[in-house]
Order: C-alpha cells, then structure tokens, then sequence
C-alpha cells in the first residue's frame, strides 16, 4: 500500500475522531455536568433539561455517536479500499 | 406457586440452559480458549460484551445508588456508558487488526520489551482479581437471600457452574452462555420496570414514565424533590458532590471502562475490523436498555419507599419489610419510641437505615407483583455476576498461561500444553476468587471502584499512544505505566485508607485536603494525565522505537488484511 494513501486515510479518520469526540465532550461533561444548573432552568415534561441530559441524554447520543462512525468508518474504507 | 418454588424453577432452567450451551461449544485449541477462534458474529459479540460488562454491581447495585444520591448517581450513569464511545473509536478496531490474545500481548509487542508485558499482566491480573471476588460475593448473596442457602454454598454452587463453562468451553463456551445470560438479565431487569411505571405513570416505557406524573397530576420527579426536601434530604435532581469531582469521577469511570482487559478482549473475538466497530455499537445499545432503566427504577422505587414507611406506624409495615429486616438490609430503631418511624437525612433522628441494594432486589415486593416476577429478580442476578466473573477468569488464565508461560517462560510449549496450562489456571482462579467471595476482605468494595481509576491510570494511555502516537518507545510507555499507577495507589492509600494518617477513622478528616478538591474516586483521571504527560516527555528524550514497531503501528492503522489470530 501507498505511503501517501495510508496518511491521507489516516488524516479523515483523525478528523471523523475529533468531530465525534467533540460531541461526545459537550452532551456528557458540557450538558450533564458544567451546564446543568443552566439548562435546569429548562423543563421538558417533567424532566429538567440538565438532569435529562445526565441520565438519560448522553447515553443516547453515545450509542448514536457509534453507530455514526461505523457507517462513516465503512464509507471511507470503501473509498481508499483497505477494506478487511 | 410461591416465590421459592418460583425462584428454584427459574434458577435451574437457567443454570441447565448455561451448561448445556457450555456442552455444545467445547474448545479444542487456544485459539478457540482465548479468542473463540474469531469467529463470532458482530450482535452476538455485542450482546457477549453487555452480558460481560454488567456485573452483579450493574444490576443489583446500581439502580439502589442512585436512588440514595439521585443526580450525583450521573457518574455511573455516564461514566459507564461513555467508556464504550472511546472503546469504539480508539482502541477496538485497531486492538482487533494487531489480532493477538490479550491486551499484555499488545503493550508487550508494541513496546518491544518484555519488562512491559510484564507491567501489563501485573496490572490486569490485580484488576480482575478484585474485580471477580465482588461477582463470586454477588451470586452468595443472590443464593442466601432468595433460596435460603448459606452464602458459603451459593458460592460454591456459582463456583461450579463457572468453572464447567469456562474451563470447558473458555471464551468460546462463555460468548455463547454470556448471549443467553444477556437475555436472561434483561428480561429480568425490564419486567418489574415496565410492571412498575405502568402502576405509577400508566406508561409501559420506563425511560418516559420517570419523567411524567402520577395519578395525582404531580411529575414524579417534582414529588420526589418535594418529599426530599420536606425530610432534610438534598433536592434529588442537584445532587451534592462538587462540580469538580462529578467531573472527574465521570471521566475516571469512562476511561477505566475503556482500559478494562477483560472488556478490551472481547473485541478480539470477531472476524474483521469493521466486525469490531460493530460489536462495539451494538455492545452500547444492549447496555443502554439497561442503563437508562436504571434511573426510572431508582425513582419509583424511592418514590415507593418513602410513600410506604415514612411517618408510617411500625406494626402496619407490610411483609415485605419484616422479612428484609430479617436479612439485615433494613433496620429500624425505633429512638423516640414512638412506634412511627421516622426517616429523615438527620443521622441523630433518623430511625430507619436501609440498603441500597433492596432497590432492585425487594422492588417487585415493594410495589407488590406476581410471585414470577420476584423469582425472575434472582434469576437476573445470578446471570449478571456469571457472565462478569466468567471473563474476567478467561483474562486471569490467559495472562497466566499465555502471557507468563507461553510468552516469558517456556515459548516452546505445545498448543496443546498451553491449553492445559490455560484451563488449570482457570481451575486456580475459580477458587481463589469463592474464597474471597466468602472471606471478602473489608477493602473489597472500596477497590472494585477504585480498579477503574488503576486500569485509566495505566492501560488506557499506554494502548491510546501505542496506536496514535508512532514515536512512542517503550521508556516512555514504561515510565508512564509505572507513575501512573504508584501515583494512583499513592492517593488510593493516602485518602481512601488513611494509611498515613492513622488508619480507616481519619479518612474523613483527610477530605479538605484531597488534591483540587478531587476524591480518590475520580483521581484516575488525574493519574492518567500524569502518566501521558511522563510518557511522552521521557520518549522524546530517548531513541525512537525500532523500524518494525513503527512499521506495526502503521499496519495495525489500516484495516485491510485482517487475519487470523496468531502467536
């Protein structure tokens, strides 16, 4: 396989990290933890917005997180064909 | 049918169902011992991960912690959820195309050096060992509390169903008992909460019934707060840790998670990369079904409780209540002498002291459910801290004969030798854990939590850098290691045993001087930036690693010609 292929590769697939784990960042420690007193002030149903967020949100988005990467993952395999 | 016979039929039915599947999936090579051959199937492998990741501490325990401390509960919540975005996106996949045994076999290899590999059994056998002596304990407690046996022969009976499994079958016998465990718990896990939020909310979906109102028209969780409040306890939805420790607890638990061998290995068990990325989502969704559960459990059971004991009369207590106090997990001291009991946050008042674990194990009671629905609780139990202890004796054996015997001692060994080897050590491990599961020493609780911390303190940057930092050489990842985890137990012993400071009695006097205001519990994240930090200045002070490890991480970056497992 080509140096240059692998680094270009390599370079997506660090840049698909960052994003997700930017995401990942701010629904768990952003809105479960330093925001929550703020987004308290919000209630949806029953639910404050900052406790949803904290028990229930985060994990939500976590397994969508995942399952956004393996289809991203898959794609760009595809696309520089080192797919296993 | 009573609760007994109930719990008896569930119990053997399953407990049948375990080794039967055990009897149909025998191992014939190491490679099916340690990595089922890699064969299995990404939602198989996925529901094998959940089963293996919830523990006895995941069903029993959890939903009981954080119905006592209400948002501070989050960290678990979050923290343990969390890990598996890391997993899924730093280690697995690229764990899975490296396509060795165990998680020393990668440091070891990756780092050139055998003083690595060393460090990294060392590290995964001390957290697994605490780790399954809590799940032995679990499955005593489960047999005393709904069968009536003693602890000491519900463990032995765990202990032999275990061993039949996993030393026959290893981790191709215990993929296939954890999917048929995963089932078992989550039905059991599920039934009394649907029950439950159909009576209080009058809707099937627990994770929507918690945030609605009850037949009254107040939201529960508004209820929940008031009766909170009116008692002395703090708001159930603010919780009381600090900011800053939520922080960092929530961080510890999710890089732990992350750093867990007996968790990272079974992303080895599939056939391709894109298979580990996979398993690692839908692992996450079975696990989910239950973690946010859990909260909506945690609320209508405090809910419950609090509606039926406090300021009630102590002889109108329903039956349920006598005989959890027989147990010991309630007590009631009547100290006015009143005959009401009061429960209140004020620790000189408050008459009634119960544990946490009654949430889930007396819930069904508590809100009065069919006989079933009760026994299916044991049932559900005893498949949480199977499947747990299970993969972690397959970690323990494995580093034992693989790792030390195979790798260090006698690299000439057979297959077949080294598949003795990896089932006698087995065998070894069983019983070392049921006798700490009936001798459990006092620290054992307090390490289980901590062995997050020591496994983010010391796997996960050494693996992390291993992958996405090339320039990494085995000083730095060594040194790294090495700080991070004397710096961790350093902490551990300083804070969480007061060993410095006059023993057990002192720790909470040592709070004000926790370092940033940050507990033993979350200090993990503390160590393990310390231990990135150390490595990767010690490794641009030293020659760089050879041409062939950095030509491996180049390899173990791309996902095209994943093979077969080898040595």
């Amino acid at each position: 396989m080509e140096k240059d292929i692998q680094q270009k590769y390599w370079k997506e697939n660090l840049k698909y990290l960052a994003i997700l784990l930017f995401i990942w960042f701010l629904v768990s420690f952003g809105f479960g933890i330093l925001l929550v007193e703020q987004l308290n002030t919000i209630k949806i149903g029953g639910f404050k917005l900052g406790f949803w967020f904290a028990q229930q949100g985060s994990i939500y988005v976590f397994v969508i997180l995942i399952f956004v990467y393996i289809k991203l993952m898959n794609s760009l395999d595809s696309k520089y064909e080192v797919n296993d | 049918m009573d609760i007994q016979t109930w719990t008896w039929l569930l119990v053997v039915s399953t407990f049948s169902l375990y080794i039967g599947i055990a009897i149909w999936s025998r191992a014939s090579s190491t490679g099916e011992f340690y990595v089922a051959g890699k064969g299995v199937h990404p939602i198989a492998n996925g529901l094998a991960t959940a089963a293996d990741w919830m523990s006895a501490a995941s069903f029993i325990s959890m939903a009981g912690i954080i119905s006592f401390s209400g948002y501070d509960g989050s960290v678990y919540l979050m923290g343990w959820t969390g890990g598996y975005v890391l997993l899924a996106l730093l280690l697995a996949p690229y764990l899975r195309k490296f396509g060795k045994f165990t998680v020393p076999d990668f440091i070891g290899d990756r780092y050139y050096s055998d003083k690595a590999r060393i460090v990294a059994v060392f590290c995964a056998l001390i957290v697994s060992f605490t780790y399954v002596a809590g799940q032995m304990q679990g499955v005593g407690i489960v047999f005393s509390r709904f069968l009536e046996v003693d602890i000491t022969t519900g463990v032995i009976i765990g202990m032999v169903i275990v061993l039949f499994y996993a030393v026959l079958g290893g981790m191709k016998g215990i993929t296939y008992t954890q999917v048929a465990q995963y089932c078992v718990l989550i039905f059991a896990f599920m039934v009394p909460a649907i029950f439950i939020s159909m009576q209080m909310t009058g809707i099937p979906i627990p994770q929507l019934g918690f945030g609605s109102a009850g037949a009254d028209g107040i939201y529960l969780l508004d209820k929940l707060d008031g009766l909170h409040s009116a008692l002395g306890f703090h708001e159930y939805t603010s919780g009381s840790k600090s900011k800053v420790d939520v922080f960092f607890i929530t961080a510890a638990l999710m890089v732990g998670t992350a750093g867990l061998p007996h968790v990272i290995v079974r992303f080895f068990t599939v056939k391709k990369v894109s298979d580990a990325r996979k398993s690692a989502g839908w692992a996450l969704l079975f696990i989910a079904i239950l973690y946010t559960t859990a909260p909506a459990i945690a609320i209508f059971a405090r809910i419950n409780l609090i509606e039926t004991v406090s300021n009630r009369s102590y002889s109108d207590m329903p039956d349920w209540f006598n005989k959890w106090e027989t147990t010991g997990l309630i007590t009631f001291n009547d100290k006015n002498n009143d005959g009401i009991i009061q429960y209140v946050a004020d620790k000189e008042t408050n008459e009634l002291q119960v544990n946490r674990d009654i949430m889930v194990l007396a819930n069904p009671e508590i809100a009065k459910l069919p006989n079933w629905v009760i026994a299916l609780v044991a049932a559900g139990g005893l498949a949480a801290a199977l499947s747990t202890a299970a993969g972690l004796l397959l970690v323990i054996s494995s580093s034992v004969s693989h790792d030390i015997i195979k790798k260090i001692i006698n690299p000439q060994i057979s297959d077949k030798g080294e598949l003795l080897a990896a089932r006698l050590s087995a065998v070894v491990g069983v019983c070392i854990a049921g006798y700490f599961g009936i001798h459990p020493p006092g620290f054992v609780a307090a390490v289980v939590a901590l062995a997050f911390g020591l496994a983010a303190a010391s796997f996960f940057p050494a693996i992390v850098l291993g992958i996405f930092y090339k320039r990494m050489n085995k000083e730095g990842a060594i040194a790294g290691m090495v700080v991070g985890i004397v710096l961790m137990l350093f902490y551990m012993v300083k804070f969480k045993f007061g060993i410095f400071d006059g023993g057990k009695n002192a720790v909470d006097s040592l709070k004000p001087d926790w370092w940033f205001g940050i507990s033993p519990e979350g200090f993990g994240t503390v160590a393990m930036f310390v231990n990135f930090a150390v490595a990767i200045i010690v490794s641009n002070f030293t020659s760089p690693p050879p041409k062939e490890v950095q030509d491996l991480v180049d390899n173990i970056r791309i996902p095209y010609g994943a093979g077969n497992a080898t040595h």
